[in-house]
């Protein structure tokens, strides 16, 4: 990532140099796919059931993964976490942390040595549970797809993952998604990744001639003033801090 | 089989009633029992370009509405015989067209026409939306300029997402690029886009290019379809339209300046 992330970078930005002797530590941002189990109920037995039943089904999957647990469905009821928690351990489970739940329960989750998260549920993952083993493990997020043009007026929107672009998106268009946009044919029209404040997402496009690209909120207008290293090429967009870095892809060969 | 082919383009100005009356013309022409309608309730210009419009007692609209039977309000062509026009009613507004009194009456025209051709109004609202609904094949007219072009590109979205084809989950509308008003002149200094840049935006197939001429604003003039016109770079263009349209292959022409003779270039034109 150093390669592209330098370029405009460097020109601007002037070079990031350390000083003094090589760092013990370094913090670094990273961004992890988490399964998350939501809980429909807060009876250990129950739970207990509908996860066996789940893991039955050969999800090798889950073994030793990493999980979040939602209590947004059970907030205000007396969940006996650490009951769960231990059962959850034993089906070779890892919960890392909670989100969702109310004070009480995060306060619980702190005390037991869970992490308490703040990601919001996408809307349509909190529908009203049906049947009782409704206990179900979310999915990773899907990429939307499209083939067509998106053309003048139109828009498309990815919610809750990435968008990939396999034909032209036109001058007064506009791509939206939630996670990062690929486009493997012109981005013309107007670009917004993150559009729920994922700072990570990225515009990556074959050939970059859009009219606005967007992370995160952060926008960046072009008129007439594509740089001329990222004009009609291979080009990737993302934030570095508040400021949106468009730089040519790396390995893109440069005419 | 019948089909059902809209004539349309999002701008105003660019051809679409000029493109409507010549290839309506030139189907019927060929000997295809062939259906104009117009579709710009309120505006009401077909008949005009058509020579018809002191013809016109019932329109499209009396019809949606019961007001009159179809036989009455179509009116038959003086120069071709297999060819019919429906006119627009200048007096009300395109809310009157409704989806199902469009529908039956285009049910209707099924049985007795090959090709249905309807002249679609500018714009993107009920009248367009109406004219495209219930298409099979679509014309598309564009002139080589950024906010045409723009227009053209909207209007293929709509196409794809609001018509009937598209509701019903069928094959799509098949789209045809018309590139109209081409001045081959201004399009070399650079003024103008190619057909090239037109093309890669548009993203469908090329079935024409027509050349601006003085003869169309003159056949308008004179309600005779420019195709008429045999000696006119407009009326052999759109002849070509309706030849590839019924699977001819034709070579393009009129792409290039015209070279000027001498005198020309003393004389000017």
């Amino acid at each position: 990532m150093q390669g592209p992330r330098r370029g405009l970078e460097e020109e601007l930005m002037g070079m990031h140099t350390h000083a003094g002797p090589a760092p013990a530590i370094d913090f670094k941002g990273a961004v992890f796919t988490l399964p998350v189990l939501h809980l429909y109920q807060g009876d250990p037995e129950a739970v207990t059931r509908a996860l066996e039943r789940h893991l039955a089904q050969g999800l090798r999957f889950f073994d030793g993964a990493p999980v979040v647990v939602d209590l947004s469905a059970i907030r205000g009821v007396a969940v006996p976490l650490q009951d769960l928690l231990g059962r959850m351990r034993r089906l070779r489970l890892v919960p890392v942390g909670v989100r969702g739940g109310d004070a009480e329960q995060h306060r619980l989750a702190r005390e037991l040595g869970l992490a308490v998260l703040h990601g919001h549920a996408p809307s349509e993952e909190r529908a009203r549970p049906e049947a009782e083993e409704k206990a179900a493990v979310s999915r990773p997020p899907r990429a939307r797809v499209v083939e067509q043009p998106v053309r003048a007026g139109q828009q498309v929107y990815a919610r809750g993952g990435d968008l990939i672009l396999l034909a032209p998106v036109n001058p007064g268009a506009e791509v939206v998604a939630d996670g990062s946009i690929h486009a493997y044919a012109p981005l013309r029209g107007r670009a917004l990744a993150g559009v729920q404040g994922d700072v990570e997402a990225r515009i990556f496009t074959q050939c970059l001639e859009a009219e606005l690209v967007a992370v995160a909120g952060n926008f960046r207008l072009f008129e007439e003033d594509l740089p001329e290293e990222v004009r009609g090429r291979p080009a990737q967009v993302y934030l570095e801090g508040k400021r949106l870095v468009v730089s040519p892809l790396a390995g893109a060969g440069r005419k | 089989m019948s089909k059902i082919i809209v004539v349309t383009s999002g701008k105003g100005g660019v051809g679409k009633t000029t493109t409507s009356a010549s290839f309506a013309t030139g189907l019927a022409l060929r000997g295809h029992r062939t259906v104009v309608i117009d579709f710009d309730v309120g505006l009401r210009n077909l008949d005009l370009i058509m020579g018809c419009e002191r013809r016109v007692v019932y329109d499209f609209v009396n019809v949606i509405q019961g007001e009159a039977k179809l036989q009455q309000a179509l009116i038959r062509d003086k120069h071709c015989p297999e060819l019919y026009i429906l006119p627009a009613s200048q007096t009300r507004d395109k809310e009157a067209l409704s989806k199902e009194g469009v529908g039956e009456v285009l049910e209707t025209l099924r049985e007795e026409f090959e090709y249905i051709v309807c002249d679609s109004p500018a714009g993107i609202e009920r009248g367009a939306q109406m004219a495209m609904y219930y298409a099979d094949e679509a014309l598309v007219v564009t002139n080589p300029e950024v906010s045409s072009v723009r227009d053209s590109d909207r209007i293929l979205g709509i196409m794809d997402a609001k018509s009937r084809r598209a509701e019903a989950g069928e094959d799509p509308i098949t789209k045809h690029l018309l590139i109209t008003r081409y001045i081959p002149e201004r399009v070399a200094a650079g003024e103008m886009l190619s057909i090239d840049d037109v093309l890669e935006l548009l993203a469908i197939p090329l079935i024409g290019v027509v050349p601006e001429s003085e003869s169309v604003l003159q056949a308008s003039n004179a309600g005779i379809p420019v195709i008429h016109d045999k000696d006119s770079t407009s009326g052999q263009a759109y002849d070509d339209v309706v030849a590839r349209f019924l699977g001819e292959e034709r070579p393009l022409r009129f792409l290039e300046p015209e070279k000027k003779g001498f005198l020309k270039r003393l004389f000017g034109t």
